[in-house]
């Protein structure tokens, strides 16, 4: 019997630990070659980061709750979030993990924006072009499923450990629902209601911000509301890179074996999650007010 | 004569991968069904002209699938033909740019749709103002214009609510508010008023004719409905497979429809509300008395002269008071009940 048969066909070892030396050599010396252009690149955003992290870890806990209630009010109008943010972040102080939770506040605000800033035009590109979309969705597929500690490599080779990595590593993995939903939301935009923006003489840039995005804007919200429980997700994992917040007692429990302070910090994370979750669905819901009310004949 | 106000000539439309191809077999007369069971292609319209005289309701009638929507895309060129030209005010609307496209768009046709197909998400004014708002007018203009039309179309009360909380018959009314608010001379309406009950729809022609007599734009009104087309339009024209296969004013599709298929559509209309008595009147004889109509009333409002007067004739008079011809009670009953043309009486018997 050929040997093909019972075993799969393999490149040689030697070939293979070729193939990986080479490409990794390729990748290293890029990342010597243009690692410190790239990190130029990101200075801005880590500037903001730090800047960002340290007003709400420097300003005084009455301030940053006062702060969190007035957006969440502006948004919402909703007294019950309202206590409940601040129950939550009573709780959270009381247990001693202010500054940590001001941190990732910081870290998931930056990456929520992040996102919303990249995700939201690369989604109506998509929507525009069925052959954007054609390439996009296995890019999203992959971005998704992979895990995350394997893309985690080439951006530590790159950039190093720290605040940035880490960012991009959490945007990488929370982005793909932004995108997607936004996509699917301009898609299903009322056919004869962009004929009528059309019939009445819309450019395309009216009819975008007029009628696509305006009647996309549930889906959207949606796929932001997915995008920041993706990014707290992926505190622990930003941890492991050097992004401080909650992330960082939780790996130190895992090895350490404190329960208790695992259990407390993940309820941390539980609580931002729930705030989050909440306020932008009830952001969602207020932006739709013409859906409200009952239909009268 | 005057040019018309908008010209169709020799206007095609295909639907399918390859329309510059099948438009040939189109054009050799190939039936819609054989083209689309053998070479898969939708035959939109086939080879229609069509003279539209401004400041009158052009009426487009045909069974469901027979191309009326697909006719009226046309014009604004929602739809670009496979072959042939739209001419509005002597400008071809297929030979436009994308920006003079627009400019049309937005200052010379606006639309109505059967769906109504207002933005859910801006209000009753909003919804008014969008033309306005594409058009790019200041603010306070915009206010002054569509507080005028909420007044004209009497949606007052209504300005702040969303569509999706209104009735059918006010939200068409929205539609049309958003369509006259632009101030565009053409108004293409696809089956507006179909999607609303009949009373509410009867209201609604008569609020189109209001407007009309006061605006006198050039309407273009698609229904398949022939009491309304006999109601609103100066001038139908009619539908079938994408062909028009007849037109002319309403009197003369009544009373001498071309083919079956017309002849059904105007079966059971009342042909008392179509008739006019200049139509069937016989030369004037010097002893019929009776009451003095002109020779556009209607026969049922003759009849009912007739009847008040418990008179046996009627004398069709001119202007100058001249008698021209005189008809009597039983011509107007023959005409009312009978088909004009052959075959009504066999239907009957049968
Ligand atoms: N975009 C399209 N693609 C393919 N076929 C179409 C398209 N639009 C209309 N048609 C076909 O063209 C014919 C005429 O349609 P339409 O103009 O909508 O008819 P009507 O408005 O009289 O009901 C129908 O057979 C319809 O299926
Ligand atoms: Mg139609």
């Amino acid at each position: 019997m050929p040997s093909w048969l019972t075993d799969i066909p393999q490149l040689d070892r030697t070939t293979l630990v070729g193939l990986r030396r080479s490409l990794d050599q390729a990748y290293r010396s890029f990342s010597r070659e243009f690692g410190d252009d790239i990190e130029a690149f990101f200075e801005p955003l880590l500037f903001f980061l730090v800047w960002f992290e340290k007003l709400l870890v420097n300003a005084p806990w009455w301030a940053v709750l006062i702060g969190v209630c007035l957006i969440v009010w502006a948004l919402t109008r909703s007294w019950k979030l309202i206590a409940g943010v601040i129950v939550a972040f009573l709780l959270i102080g009381f247990f001693g993990m202010w500054e940590d939770t001001m941190r990732t506040m910081a870290i998931i605000t930056v990456c929520t924006l992040i996102s919303i800033v990249l995700g939201v035009p690369i989604g109506i590109v998509m929507a525009r072009s069925n052959r954007v979309q054609m390439v996009m969705i296995p890019i999203l597929d992959v971005m998704q499923t992979m895990p995350a500690f394997v893309y985690l490599i080439p951006v530590v080779m790159l950039l190093g450990i720290g605040k940035v990595p880490g960012v991009i590593a959490v945007v990488i993995y929370a982005i793909p629902p932004v995108i997607r939903l936004t996509n699917l939301g301009i898609r299903l935009v009322d056919k004869e209601v962009l004929e009528a923006a059309d019939a009445f003489g819309a450019s395309p840039w009216q009819r975008l911000v007029g009628v696509q995005v305006p009647l996309a804007m549930p889906t959207i919200m949606a796929g932001v509301n997915q995008t920041i429980m993706m990014a707290l997700a992926m505190v622990v994992i930003a941890a492991m890179i050097g992004v401080r917040g909650l992330g960082q007692p939780v790996l130190q429990s895992i090895t350490n074996q404190y329960f208790t302070q695992g259990l407390l910090n993940g309820l941390a994370i539980v609580a931002l999650a729930i705030v989050f979750d909440r306020v932008s669905q009830a952001y969602g819901r207020r932006i739709q007010k013409h859906r409200r009310g009952v239909i009268h004949g | 004569m005057a040019d018309p106000k908008i010209r169709i000539e020799n206007l095609y439309k295909v639907f399918g991968p390859n329309p510059e191809r099948a438009i040939g077999l189109v054009r050799d007369g190939i039936s819609k069904q054989d083209l689309l069971d053998e070479h898969g292609h939708v035959l939109g319209v086939r080879n229609i002209s069509l003279d539209m005289p401004g400041q009158s309701i052009q009426v487009v009638m045909g069974l469901s699938g027979s191309g009326k929507s697909t006719l009226i895309r046309h014009i604004n060129r929602l739809i670009e033909p496979t072959a042939g030209s739209v001419i509005v005010d002597g400008q071809n609307v297929l030979e436009m740019s994308n920006k003079e496209l627009r400019d049309f768009r937005r200052n010379r046709a606006s639309m109505v749709f059967q769906s109504f197909a207002l933005m859910p998400h801006r209000t009753v004014v909003q919804n008014i103002a969008y033309g306005l708002t594409i058009q790019g007018l200041d603010d306070d203009e915009i206010k002054r214009r569509v507080a005028r039309w909420i007044e004209r179309i009497e949606l007052a009360g209504y300005e702040d609510h969303y569509p999706g909380h209104l009735s059918g018959g006010m939200q068409q009314r929205v539609g049309i508010g958003r369509a006259l608010a632009t101030d565009a001379d053409i108004l293409l309406m696809d089956e507006a008023f179909s999607a609303l009950d009949p009373l509410i729809r009867y209201d609604m022609q008569s609020v189109l004719l209001d407007l009309q007599a006061e605006l006198k734009k050039t309407i273009m009104f698609i229904t398949h409905d022939l009491d309304e087309a006999l109601r609103i339009g100066d001038s139908i024209a009619i539908l079938r497979d994408g062909e028009i296969v007849q037109q002319g004013d309403p009197q003369s599709i009544v009373l001498h429809p071309v083919d079956d298929y017309v002849a059904d559509f105007v079966k059971d209309i009342n042909r008392g509300k179509v008739i006019k008595v200049g139509t069937i009147m016989r030369p004037p004889t010097d002893e019929a008395e009776g009451p003095a109509v002109d020779a556009d009333t209607l026969l049922e409002d003759v009849a009912r002269l007739m009847a008040n007067e418990r008179s046996g004739w009627a004398r069709v008079i001119e202007a100058s008071g001249q008698v021209v011809g005189v008809v009597s009670t039983a011509d107007v009953m023959a005409s009312m009940v009978r088909r004009a043309n052959n075959g009504g009486a066999a239907k009957v018997a049968q």
